[in-house]
């Protein structure tokens, strides 16, 4: 057990934009958010997910809706303290500790705000080792695990519990019910027990992400290897391409964020081509017409100065970008986790053949 | 009927004279004082004597000013302040500066957050608090706050409950109270939009004695027939009551005349313009005769802000840049600089130093100083330094560009001598007379502009409508800055769809821009 305190959200934050592989909202408002129930209630406990009793009650915490309303509207200052004693009516239990569904992007802060604001401890553990689109793409679908029942709150009081017969009414009734209460509410899904969350989470991802953060924050001082090189050593990551953003197409559908971005290769790829395609995330890199990763791999875009990471709404035209590939979370790469969150389940018609794979011989 | 346009920079305060038909009359460059009246007072008097025109028929005067930025990221004259926002029960996990630094922090006399705000949609989240209100103005008013900043959840929907609380704070505080609303500051993003108008507040102190001083200052010199307008940082300009309400505006005026003024200079309307300095270049884009914006939150003296700003890139090149060989015969430039004092520091004025300066002396490519004292530097050493100084420009020249098609660069600022004629990337390398002076120039052509910026659903009014209604309003906005209304012209157009809204939902901005009466 530690504490995270304001430093170690800044580093979180940081961290879980790079494991938001393009997607998964800016982080900022949701740092800020953390930082302001810190500061109000003080620090939060994390918990090893050993440290966590079998039977004990765990809640996952995220937002739902669109960002943009999250950066007008953020969060009030009850959510939390609604969605406890919602879940904890509903078992009849208290709620031993809180959770990230999602790792990457704004849903790795919101956690830390309701854990500090019902005193609670934070699992450090979450579903996804990253950030991914659907309310299913979760490791606990593939150990049966159900995201109801599923509490949403909004800002104002309201406040509603589901339970539902499939994902799909899961995503609608839960849309609905987002766009009524203004567009962007707090939720928990995926209540479980400690057994479960131990045997199917993704084990010290809010760890990763901190080490992440502040690796990027400390690139530029270290003394016995380039930044590049460390960046690399520290990440695990493995160089895809090095280009400058020649196109940028997007397009909206139903909902989701859908487009590609066109690299030229620059330095050591002189010459040479890329381009990256995404759903809210980053879906596959392809040089020279050949794909060296595709989900549910991570494919992260960062400023090859400053080695921070560039979501796809902030894709443009001249900007130089570094293109790493992360290995996911083994229990994706399973017939069942690919099921769920392989390439063609996004539309993409190919094998998934593991990152480190496909870069042998070579190349990246 | 002549124009004078006035840059108040880091190090140089310029000053140009400019005739009815736009052509430079005379130009001079003096050193910034620390009050900044001085060394404006100066530099007029100076670029006065010069020309020799009857000061009576001196009809507008443009000032840009580095002021606001200085007084933030230096924390001085900034104002106690009241910061309101509206919006509970939404927004309170998040309070007022909850990221800012300690020191800036001081500026809040008194923070609340209470109730009111609107949904995406417009509809209302909850009725706004009045009594909350009062009481909160009331408290400021017994403080002695002069300046309150109020901001409210999507009041780039609908501003309803800013304007009541704006009136409220008047009728409670007195008519004198400046106050700054997030709607007219801010683009959508509660906290940067919220951010940028707390600043706006904190600087209404700095603007005032800065348009006071610059009024003076004319006065003193007999300049009385002038209209004043100052620059803001999208390449217009506006009057000195709307600078006194709108201090935040001319933050980074000075790179965005700088562009405007190559650009003028130069008859490019689209270009990269690359502006050398002493220590730094800055490069910026000209697109259809205004500076592209910066499409990132910008962080000003640490605080994290979304009003617009220029997409400026700035490099560590400048004419006072050190050149040094490395033991393997490589050679480096900068990122350290003589500064000011290369007329001291630099071999080719007797120095000590070589700088760039010296290495363009050395190889011919300027007439300055005694080039004798730079003949001792070997050949060979000044290409490789002319090489590493031409890269870095072209990497930075690059970087800037929007397609991969060469472009047509404009080269300006008083270190511009240190960069050859030509770049690889650019069709035309321009270097424009009196460039040196280009911010000033730019200072003295601007002109003025509204922006109309809000969420249309096309579904509701169709795009073609729904645009037209946007530029009906930026042009009505221009004309109320000042513009004449026949020359207005639209000169932005900006549509983006929104996820998860309903329905089509894009945020439209239109900017129009028109010359001055």
């Amino acid at each position: 057990m530690r504490t995270i305190g304001i430093p170690e959200i800044e580093d979180i934050a940081l961290g879980a934009a790079l494991l938001g592989a393009g997607g998964g909202g800016d982080p900022y408002v949701g740092k800020l958010v953390a930082i302001g129930a810190v500061k109000e209630c003080g620090p939060v406990k994390l918990l090893d997910p050993e440290e966590v009793p079998d039977d004990a009650l765990i809640v996952p915490i995220a937002m739902m809706g669109a960002p943009t309303v999250l950066c007008e509207k953020a969060v009030g200052g009850s959510e939390y303290k609604t969605l406890y004693d919602t879940v904890s009516s509903f078992f009849g239990k208290p709620i031993y500790a809180f959770m990230p569904m999602e790792a990457g992007g704004v849903n790795s802060m919101l956690p830390i705000a309701a854990a500090a604001r019902l005193g609670l401890p934070l699992v450090d553990v979450d579903g996804m080792g990253r950030a991914f689109p659907e309310l299913q793409m979760v490791t606990f679908t593939i150990g049966g695990g159900s995201a109801t029942p599923m509490a949403l709150v909004d800002e104002k009081g309201n406040s509603c519990i589901f339970k539902t017969i499939t994902n799909k009414w899961t995503e609608e009734l839960a849309r609905a019910v987002t766009m009524a209460c203004g567009g962007s509410v707090s939720v928990s899904l995926y209540p479980m027990e400690g057994a479960f969350m131990k045997q199917y989470g993704v084990h010290g991802i809010v760890t990763r992400s901190q080490k992440l953060g502040a690796a990027i924050r400390t690139m530029k001082e270290v003394a016995d290897a380039t930044p590049e090189e460390e960046f690399f050593r520290i990440t695990g990551g493995h160089k895809l391409f090095r280009g400058k953003i020649g196109d940028v197409l997007r397009e909206v559908r139903a909902g989701f964020n859908f487009g590609k971005v066109v690299l030229e290769g620059i330095y050591e790829y002189k010459g040479r081509q890329a381009y990256v395609e995404f759903q809210n995330e980053n879906l596959t890199a392809t040089v020279d017409g050949e794909i060296l990763c595709t989900t549910p791999d991570l494919i992260c875009l960062v400023d090859q100065e400053t080695f921070t990471p560039v979501p796809t709404d902030a894709l443009k035209y001249g900007k130089r970008v570094l293109v790493v590939g992360l290995e996911c979370f083994p229990l994706w790469r399973t017939p069942e986790g690919l099921a769920l969150v392989g390439p063609r389940y996004f539309g993409v018609d190919t094998d998934y053949i593991p990152l480190e794979e496909r870069c042998k011989g070579g190349r990246g | 009927m002549y124009k004078l346009g006035i840059d108040v920079g880091g190090t140089n305060t310029d000053a140009v004279l400019i005739d009815e038909n736009l052509q430079v009359v005379a130009s001079v460059k003096r050193h910034t004082t620390p009050d900044a009246y001085d060394g404006i007072l100066d530099a007029v008097r100076a670029v006065l004597e010069e020309s020799g025109v009857d000061r009576a028929e001196i009809g507008q005067a443009m000032l840009g000013t580095t002021q606001c930025t200085n007084a933030i990221v230096e924390r001085k004259h900034l104002a106690p302040i009241g910061i309101l926002r509206i919006g509970a029960p939404a927004t309170v996990g998040i309070p007022p500066m909850v990221d800012w630094a300690e020191d800036l922090r001081a500026i809040a006399a008194d923070t609340a957050v209470i109730a009111g705000g609107f949904e995406y949609d417009g509809k209302e989240l909850s009725p706004f608090d009045e009594a909350a209100a009062r009481i909160f103005f009331a408290g400021l008013k017994d403080k002695g706050v002069h300046s309150v900043a109020i901001s409210c959840v999507f009041s780039t929907v609908r501003d309803d409950h800013e304007r009541l609380a704006a009136k409220l704070c008047r009728e409670v505080m007195g008519e004198d109270v400046h106050v700054s609303i997030s709607s007219e500051i801010g683009s959508m993003g509660l906290i940067e939009r919220e951010n940028a108008t707390i600043l706006n507040a904190a600087l209404y102190q700095v603007s005032q004695s800065f348009t006071e001083g610059f009024a003076r200052s004319l006065a003193d010199l007999g300049v009385a027939n002038a209209q004043i307008y100052l620059s803001q940082n999208d390449g217009t300009l506006m009057t000195m009551d709307y600078a006194k309400r709108y201090p935040i505006l001319t933050i980074a005026c000075g790179p965005t005349n700088s562009i405007r003024g190559a650009s003028y200079l130069s008859q490019l309307r689209d270009a990269i313009v690359i502006d050398v300095g002493g220590t730094t270049t800055d490069l910026g884009v000209i697109q259809h005769g205004f500076p592209r914006e910066s499409g990132v939150a910008v962080t000003i003296g640490g605080v994290r802000t979304n009003f617009r700003m220029p997409d400026v890139v700035s490099i560590g090149l400048g004419g006072g840049s050190i050149v040094r060989q490395r033991p393997d015969g490589s050679v480096t430039v900068g990122p350290d600089s003589v500064g000011y004092k290369i007329t001291e520091d630099a071999l080719c004025f007797g120095g000590s130093v070589c700088t760039a300066t010296d290495i363009a002396v050395r190889l011919g490519m300027v007439d300055l100083g005694d080039r004798q004292k730079v003949m001792h530097l070997d050949e060979g050493f000044a290409r490789r330094a002319m090489e590493a100084i031409t890269t870095l420009a072209e990497e930075a020249l690059d970087a800037m560009k929007v397609s991969a098609g060469d472009v047509d660069v404009i080269l300006v600022g008083g270190g511009s001598i240190i960069l050859p004629e030509k770049l690889s990337g650019a069709r035309n390398v321009v270097k424009p007379a009196v460039g040196g002076v280009a911010n000033a120039i730019g200072s003295a052509i601007s002109k003025v502009s509204g922006t109309c910026e809000k969420l249309m659903d096309y579904n509701e009014i169709p795009r073609e409508q729904a645009l037209a209604q946007a530029k009906s309003e930026a042009v009505e906005l221009a004309v109320k800055a000042g513009a004449v209304r026949e020359t207005v012209e639209i000169i932005d157009v900006e549509d983006v769809p929104l996820q998860y809204y309903p329905g089509n939902t894009c945020r439209v901005k239109v900017k129009a821009a028109g010359d001055l009466a």
